[in-house]
């Protein structure tokens, strides 16, 4: 079960209309290192952590990432909501404008859908919590190219908090993999 | 939004922040009784804050976990997206 709070995890201001640059931030809603590709990918391992820790981890990063899809969603939606047909096009993104109008959809920077290939869900611990490790590297590389590519410091501002979140999970997710380590230690019997 | 709004959402933004942040680390450190108390205090604060929110302002939240005057103020805007500080 999940709640819906009536606000955003983090303020996602923009100076202005700005097609160009949500063109490449939409990656991160729906491209192959985004926000639901990162949630969905916890949320369907932690059927299988096998320890009450590894639940949590997964359930509590998996639901945060669903706050920062909203975020990034925010971000793309007030960069495009004012712009002007003649402003979309000059941007290169009159492609999207006809299949989406300025609504959200789940597209790479490059246009491609977003596919359940982009995520793994093994089934072995070990396994997964060193693809979500690299996973939040990925990210992270991500929004340090979209920070290189912005000329909206407000949009800037967002990106890095986001950027600082992947840090804090990659953490996490190490931490977690030391504690699989010691929980299947103790599993062995001689 | 009127500035006492956005002060009090500014608020709970700040101080549910915090919560998460302390959350995430009591997940792979359960026994730091330290990060545990200050996560109890975020708690209470945060519920505080919320309620004054919500009675004020309309629900934060849904489904039963605050309650709302007549009309139903859930379907208020601004949603957050639309939301400029």
């Amino acid at each position: 079960m999940w709640i819906y709070e009536k606000k955003l995890e983090y303020p996602a201001r923009v100076s202005g209309p700005n097609p160009r640059l949500a063109k490449v931030v939409i990656t991160q809603y729906g491209g192959p290192d985004g926000e639901l590709a990162a949630s969905l990918r916890y949320l369907t391992q932690r059927y299988t952590m096998p320890t009450g820790r590894g639940k949590a981890v997964l359930t509590d990063i998996g639901t945060e990432e669903l706050a920062h899809m909203e975020i990034v969603a925010a971000l793309v939606y007030n960069l495009i909501r004012d712009a002007s047909i003649a402003e979309i096009k000059a941007a290169g993104m009159d492609g999207y404008y006809a299949d989406h109008d300025k609504a959200l959809y789940f597209v790479s920077a490059a246009g491609a859908p977003w596919t359940a290939a982009y995520i793994q869900s093994k089934g072995d611990p070990v396994t997964d919590l060193h693809e979500n490790m690299a996973a939040e590297e990925k990210a992270r590389s991500t929004y340090e190219y979209l920070i290189q590519l912005s000329d909206d410091p407000l949009v800037t501002d967002t990106l890095r908090f986001l950027r600082e979140r992947e840090i804090v999970h990659y953490q996490r997710f190490g931490e977690l993999l030391q504690h699989v380590y010691e929980w299947k230690d103790s599993q062995k019997v001689f | 939004m009127m500035p006492e709004q956005i002060q009090l959402l500014t608020q709970i933004m700040a101080l549910e922040f915090t919560a998460v942040e302390l959350n995430l680390y009591l997940d792979t450190h359960p026994e730091d009784q330290k990060a545990l108390m200050d996560y109890n205090a975020i708690a209470q604060e945060l519920a505080l804050v919320k309620d004054r929110y919500s009675r004020r302002f309309g629900p934060i939240s849904n489904f039963g976990s605050a309650p709302s005057q007549y009309p139903w103020a859930w379907v208020h805007e601004p949603w957050p997206w639309e939301v400029t500080f």
